[in-house]
């Protein structure tokens, strides 16, 4: 997919230490998010578009298999919660 | 039974994950169903900048993550500016809970730039009129609307916020309208909750289960309509508990994951516990850390082994947590009472007799208590 991924307005990314995982963070709300939600958010910049976030995971999990079907439902799940655009 | 201010054995406490500053009673506006306590004017003394600054370092130390600026009009501190940057650096995701008044371009520019997240305006109706006869003041709207536009050209996310009642919830199509044509992104219409002074003017205030169910009917058709449209405008609905037969988690369980300090510093496990007989620490005489995991106040209400029936046997307990203390209080005189609003209490007629009223109440709203300094000062000099 060449579409760039970016996170929506007023939605933030980080680590939270006492969490012990990333979390999205928006307007009075937060989502707690699994490991491979953290590592694929983590990639989204705004920058770089799909296919090359996907490449960057698969050299990160070499072990993993091909990741470009996962990489992609999640974030066109995340699409439509409204946490990222995909434009 | 735990001794007094232990943690009960068989609970584990996370962390606070969200702090809400309130950082002052002070506020231009006058709303009756405002949850502030009744007897706010007695209390005048707030939290020094360093103080507040101190609460958030500690709050962020142990896990906070969200973080809400509210009071009264958190806008009449004119710390807050420095607040916010310090509360940015933290790493903390930062809220503004605002009326909007004392709020101009300037500012919230200025607050973008120390890093506030998000700014809610909260608004009382969808014209003029009704929305500045509810505020208790002339000229609110209109500079709601301003501040509204500000916050959007600032490049904020943008929520507005909605107390509905028996007075503006035939406005629903009206106000979701509004809301669209000013570009919100989050729409919370929320209808009133029964504390501080919405408990006094519930009569007046609570709508009947017909304009209920039509507003509810009617957001539901917007909010498909928005859908359709390709809309990413979100409309949050909250129900009324008064119309349900359980009551709600109230606060995802007593000290879970919400902690509240007041302006004068008192930590309590939800804006409205201020009102229990329970002694709860300040944050000027124990460490946030104390407060939150040690403190009788805190421990209070944790695990299930204060309940008595018919919660104690009751196999939802674990979903509900037996409901919000603060209603048990204020309908039953004991807090440990199950919420009222559940079907199974023995005191449910409360709620029931509440809904009754609410069918036939006729009060205006020149005839509610509002919220001012003079009001409040009637609830503890007598
Ligand atoms: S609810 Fe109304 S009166 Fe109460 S603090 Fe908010 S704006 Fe002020
Ligand atoms: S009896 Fe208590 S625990 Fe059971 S549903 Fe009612 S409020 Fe919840």
């Amino acid at each position: 997919m060449a579409k760039t991924p970016k996170l929506r307005r007023g939605f933030r990314f980080q680590w939270e230490p006492a969490q012990e995982s990333y979390v999205l963070l928006y307007p009075e709300g937060m989502v707690k998010l699994n490991g491979s939600a953290g590592a694929i958010l983590k990639e989204v910049d705004g920058e770089r578009n799909v296919d090359s976030i996907v490449a960057s995971l698969e050299q990160q999990f070499p072990d993993a298999g091909p990741l470009g079907k996962d990489v992609e439902e999640f974030l066109q799940d995340a699409e439509k919660q409204h946490w990222i655009e995909l434009v | 039974m735990n001794a007094p201010g232990k943690q009960p054995d068989n609970v584990s406490v996370g962390p606070p994950l969200w702090l809400l500053a309130e950082l002052t009673y002070r506020c231009p506006l006058q709303c009756p169903y405002c949850s502030n306590p009744l007897d706010f004017a007695q209390t005048e003394r707030e939290l020094t900048t360093e103080q507040w600054v101190s609460v958030l370092r500690q709050g962020r130390a142990m896990g906070a993550a969200q973080l809400g600026f509210s009071g009264g009009e958190p806008l009449v501190r004119q710390d807050l500016p420095e607040l916010i940057a310090e509360a940015r650096d933290l790493g903390y995701y930062t809220n503004l809970i605002t009326s909007g008044l004392g709020l101009n371009s300037a500012k919230v520019d200025a607050f973008a730039e120390a890093g506030l997240d998000h700014i809610q305006v909260s608004f009382q109706a969808s014209d003029p009129e009704l929305n500045n006869a509810v505020a208790g003041s002339r000229k609110a709207f209109d500079q709601k609307l301003a501040m509204a536009r500000a916050v959007k050209e600032a490049g904020y996310p943008m929520v507005l916020n909605f107390v509905i009642h028996r007075h503006n919830i035939h406005q629903m199509n009206d106000i979701i309208e509004l809301c669209d044509r000013l570009g919100a992104d989050y729409v919370e219409l929320a209808t009133c909750q029964y504390y501080g002074w919405a408990f006094k003017n519930r009569e007046g205030l609570m709508p009947s289960r017909g304009q209920l169910e039509k507003a509810e009917a009617e957001v539901n058709a917007y909010r498909a309509r928005l859908q359709d449209a390709g809309s990413a405008m979100k409309l949050i609905f909250v129900t009324p508990d008064y119309y349900e037969e359980r009551p709600k988690a109230c606060m995802n369980g007593w000290g879970s994951l919400f902690l509240t300090v007041a302006p004068d510093g008192t930590a309590l496990p939800c804006h409205s516990a201020r009102i229990l007989p329970i002694d709860f620490p300040n944050v000027t005489e124990m460490e946030l850390r104390d407060v939150w995991y040690n403190s009788p106040g805190f421990n209070h209400y944790r695990g299930d082994s204060w309940m008595p029936e018919p919660c104690r046997s009751c196999d939802e307990k674990a979903k509900d947590f037996g409901g919000c203390r603060c209603q048990a209080y204020m309908l039953t005189g004991n807090a440990d009472n199950a919420d009222p609003v559940c079907g199974k209490s023995p005191h449910h007629d409360r709620i029931l007799a509440a809904r009754r009223a609410a069918d036939h109440a006729t009060a205006g709203i020149e005839e509610l208590t509002f919220r001012n300094a003079d009001n409040s000062r009637l609830f503890y000099r007598g």
